[in-house]
């Protein structure tokens, strides 16, 4: 058994100006997970440590924190392989403000959970003695998202909600497209027009952390990817996201290249004066570091050949 | 004081179901140690029983009622088993109403799957995660109602108030700040889940320290059928993690050392599909004859590699993930170590068929106060629980609960409650730990408790070694008088809420032994080998444990309720 070194961040506002780490030495039994560590640690050295757990059995979420700079659940992870020069490095989940140690407030999370209105709205015609129809291809469609076990890891190291604190979340998306893509759900729709305003599923930047991190097979990015093209099928396009796709796909077929002039005032609306004012001051500095495009696009070399690829492939996808 | 119409303490399937009821008719708040979505009720795998006849055309309310009995060893009550029978398919139809992903048929109905001591596939499910799947259904709807219902995360119950046999509300500790407060209600339901964390191995929470039954035992309300803790046959080895009656469902096999099919010498109809009482005594019937694996043959084989890829990973995914990451197993090519595991409380506080709960043997209420769920016993799982049983239990008694509150909370007057005396009898149970000359070291005082609980009152049980766990429980209870509580701080205090915690197991222990050295009989998960045969002519009754004034405890019998069923021995 070899000694290692967990170094734990500890903070109690209500006392301390600011956080600081604390070591504890711990021999590492052979197949122990990280929980059982903090337990030992909890139990035979420092009483005051706190954390949250209760399943044990990476079912319940309470014990997500981050470990070397990442989230992940204490119960389900062995201890050994996280073990760098020595050091396990434990911090509270991030984007988050600390309660005391490593429990942090999840009221912000629980109410992005909240926003997406996370519950069937079904038609009411429905008979309630039998229950309804679904395929068993259907019911796959859902069966990633509904592994969500509200543990706050996506959350945690979400990029776009280190920027934006308004982003609804990579948990809160998951959960969206559990209904939007639930054949019982009636207001498919109305919940794409929702999820594509201004913080909604357009504003993930696709870095992946959600999907890294997630212990369930829920993997955000994945369910953030399948929204984006329910609502583009269903021509919910009203929006900057939609029509950046839009632009992409405009500029990218036609000359092979993105038109980086085109595409910006494309997603916000050619006609959306203050918004188009707001782009003004990033293409001045692009301009002053001469990082601006060409004001009259050029197109690639060989652009037919791009735009054969891209009409078979939208012909394809008219299929 | 915060005061509310109704409070329902515990937010798992039964409190919150319970709440769903009532919500918009009455001022209901939902009061839980965790956050609703962390209740314990979410790690429930397998199924939740309803004879919808989807799978197999010949099931029937009636074959599932048997069933239930049957496998209770007819020590269940069989007007409550007939009623949660009844009101399965509803129930599941209601919970599908509600949005909850089951996995489907060809048909494209719910689908079914065979469990242990169910005599036709019945058990609906969401893959192995249907509790998970019910349990955030529900959370689903109470967000819906969000305006309407409080939830109070993070409270720790302190105290049930109960005066004059009128339930009055409880004492609750803001976790995250250490505030105390009565919470003031004409009706209350506990619905605070099982008992299985006094015991060393065992599938259950963290959380599952038994507060709520506790809290209603020291305000005077006796505890019924304490003695049955059922052992689940399939605990990940040395972990006590379930691993769901599912992969037994879907054909997995149980193999000892000898790579031998053991089941077959115990229950040769059933085999591996027998119920979880005989299933766990024959595990560790081959372990103690020497015939389990490791290099401590302690533990046997769950074999599933025969099942194939697909089904494993479409039909048995947690399975599969706990295995690797909790013991680095790799199920689709090595079978996985197994123990039998603490599971489920089949005892509790008693209640009548509404929840209400009883105050004596005699069928006298505590008026206000309901009980629903795993801290129930309304004694429809007898002396063992079959498998998908208690998803059910939870859902049918969690509506029946608030359809009686409904009725009853408008029917009940406010009744008044000294707050300072509350408030100052839980400071000072607090008090007391934080400050007393602290020797005892909590952890050392845990694991002994639950040593003595899993090797002495385990899935075999003997006069002799009960008599030695008493007297260790006895010495454990004076001991934890002078516990050390090293954190000293009001917020977050999780050190604090461990010994408080600890304080419960202590108590109900004791209870769990008296219950189990005064049965002498073998019954359902009871099973002693110094009285190994079922005792219908002393015991088919009900143990009710009631707190006495010298703090102790005194035993009385109820008699079971026999309807349709008349006991017969039961054969596999």
């Amino acid at each position: 058994m070899s000694t290692v070194t967990f170094r734990i961040f500890r903070f109690d506002p209500e006392r301390d100006a600011t956080g600081r780490y604390q070591d504890y030495q711990l021999a590492l039994e052979p197949g122990i997970t990280l929980l059982n560590c903090l337990n030992k640690i909890k139990w035979e050295q420092d009483a005051t440590l706190t954390f949250r757990m209760s399943c044990g059995s990476a079912i319940c979420g309470s014990c997500a924190m981050r470990v070397n700079g990442h989230s992940l659940l204490a119960c389900k992870t062995q201890a050994s392989p996280l073990v760098k020069d020595g050091v396990i490095q434990i911090d509270p989940l991030g984007n988050a403000n600390i309660i005391r140690d490593l429990a942090v407030d999840l009221e912000p999370f629980w109410a992005s959970i909240r926003k997406v209105k996370p519950w069937l709205m079904p038609d009411s015609a429905d008979n309630p003695e039998k229950e309804r129809l679904q395929t068993p291809e259907q019911y796959l469609k859902i069966d990633n998202s509904t592994t969500c076990i509200m543990c706050a890891a996506c959350w945690s190291d979400c990029n776009a909600l280190e920027v934006n604190k308004k982003f609804v979340g990579p948990a809160a998306l998951a959960k969206a497209q559990r209904f939007i893509h639930d054949t019982r759900d009636a207001k498919r729709v109305e919940r794409l027009e929702e999820i594509s305003e201004a913080n909604g599923v357009w504003n993930c930047t696709h870095c992946g952390e959600c999907s890294t991190r997630c212990p369930t097979e829920a993997k955000p990015l994945g369910r953030i990817e399948e929204i984006r093209e329910a609502a583009m099928a269903a021509g919910v396009h009203d929006n900057n996201g939609a029509r950046h796709v839009l632009g992409f796909r405009e500029t990218v077929g036609k000359r092979g290249l993105l038109d980086e002039n085109y595409v910006p005032v494309r997603s916000v609306g050619f006609f959306n004066i203050p918004a188009l004012l707001d782009l003004l001051p990033v293409g001045i500095r692009m301009f002053i570091r001469r990082k601006n495009p060409p004001v009259i696009p050029h197109s690639i070399e060989k652009v037919e050949e791009v735009r054969k690829i891209f009409s078979r492939f939208e012909e394809l996808r008219k299929e | 004081m915060f005061s509310h119409d109704v409070l329902i303490v515990g937010s798992g399937l039964a409190g919150l179901r319970a709440a769903l009821e009532l919500v918009g008719s009455l001022d209901v708040a939902v009061m839980t140690k965790v956050y609703p979505s962390r209740s314990h009720s979410g790690a429930a795998q397998g199924g939740v029983a309803a004879a919808l006849s989807n799978v197999d055309k010949e099931d029937s309310v009636e074959a599932h009622t048997f069933d239930t009995v049957k496998g209770g060893d007819y020590l269940g009550d069989q007007d409550a088993v007939e009623i949660m029978c009844s009101d399965a398919p509803h129930a599941i139809f209601e919970m599908e109403k509600f949005g909850c992903p089951f996995s489907r048929t060809d048909e494209n109905k719910i689908a079914q799957r065979a469990f242990g001591g169910h005599s036709f596939p019945r058990a609906c499910y969401a893959a192995d995660r249907t509790g998970h799947a019910l349990l955030h259904t529900l959370f689903e709807q109470s967000m819906k109602n969000g305006g309407k219902l409080h939830i109070y995360s993070e409270w720790y119950m302190l105290r049930l108030i109960v005066e004059d046999g009128v339930c009055r509300g409880v004492v609750a500790m803001d976790i995250k700040t250490g505030r105390m407060e009565v919470f003031h209600a004409r009706t209350v339901l506990f619905a605070t889940g099982g008992y299985g964390r006094a015991f060393k191995i065992t599938s259950n929470a963290y959380a599952n320290t038994g507060d709520g039954i506790t809290a209603a035992y020291r305000a005077g309300i006796p505890l019924m059928d304490m003695e049955f803790v059922q052992y689940h046959p399939t605990g990940l080895y040395q972990h006590g993690i379930l691993l769901s009656e599912a992969a037994r469902g879907e054909g997995g096999y149980l193999l000892n050392a000898d790579g031998e099919r053991f089941m077959s010498k115990y229950a040769p109809k059933k085999m591996e599909l027998g119920p979880r009482d005989i299933v766990s005594r024959s595990e560790q019937t081959e372990i103690n004859e020497g015939r389990g694996t490791g290099p401590k043959k302690d533990y046997v084989l769950l074999d599933l590699r025969h099942l194939g890829r697909e089904k494993i990973l479409e039909r048995l995914p947690q399975i599969y993930h706990l295995a690797k990451d909790f013991i680095g197993v790799d199920a689709l090519t090595d079978p996985v170590p197994i123990q039998p595991t603490a599971h489920y409380s089949m005892g509790g506080i008693p209640a009548d068929n509404d929840c209400q709960v009883y105050m004596d043997e005699k069928g006298n209420h505590v008026r206000g106060f309901f009980a629903a769920g795993e801290c129930s016993c309304i004694s429809v799982h007898g002396a063992n629980r079959l498998g998908t049983n208690s998803l059910l239990d939870a859902l049918v008694f969690g509506r029946r609960a608030g359809k009686k509150m409904l009725q009853a909370t408008h029917d009940t007057p406010w009744s008044p409650v000294n707050e300072k005396r509350e408030l100052d009898a839980a400071r000072r149970d607090v008090h007391e730990l934080l400050h007393t000359s602290a020797r005892e070291d909590m952890n050392t005082i845990r694991e002994e408790l639950k040593t003595t609980m899993t090797n002495q009152v385990g899935v075999y049980r003997i006069g002799e070694e009960m008599e030695k766990a008493n007297g260790k429980i006895k010495e454990l209870q004076a001991r934890f008088k002078d516990v050390r509580v090293d954190d000293k701080r009001e917020n977050f205090n999780t050190n604090l809420i461990e010994a408080l915690e600890l304080s419960h197991m202590l108590e109900y222990s004791e209870l769990i032994v008296a219950g189990a050295l005064a049965r002498k009989e073998s019954r359902g998960a009871h099973a002693r080998t110094d009285f190994p045969t079922r005792d219908d002519e002393n015991f088919l009754a009900h143990t009710m444990a009631f707190k006495n004034k010298e703090g102790g405890y005194e035993l009385r019998y109820k008699p079971v309720k026999i309807t349709r069923f008349k006991p017969e021995e039961r054969k596999y």
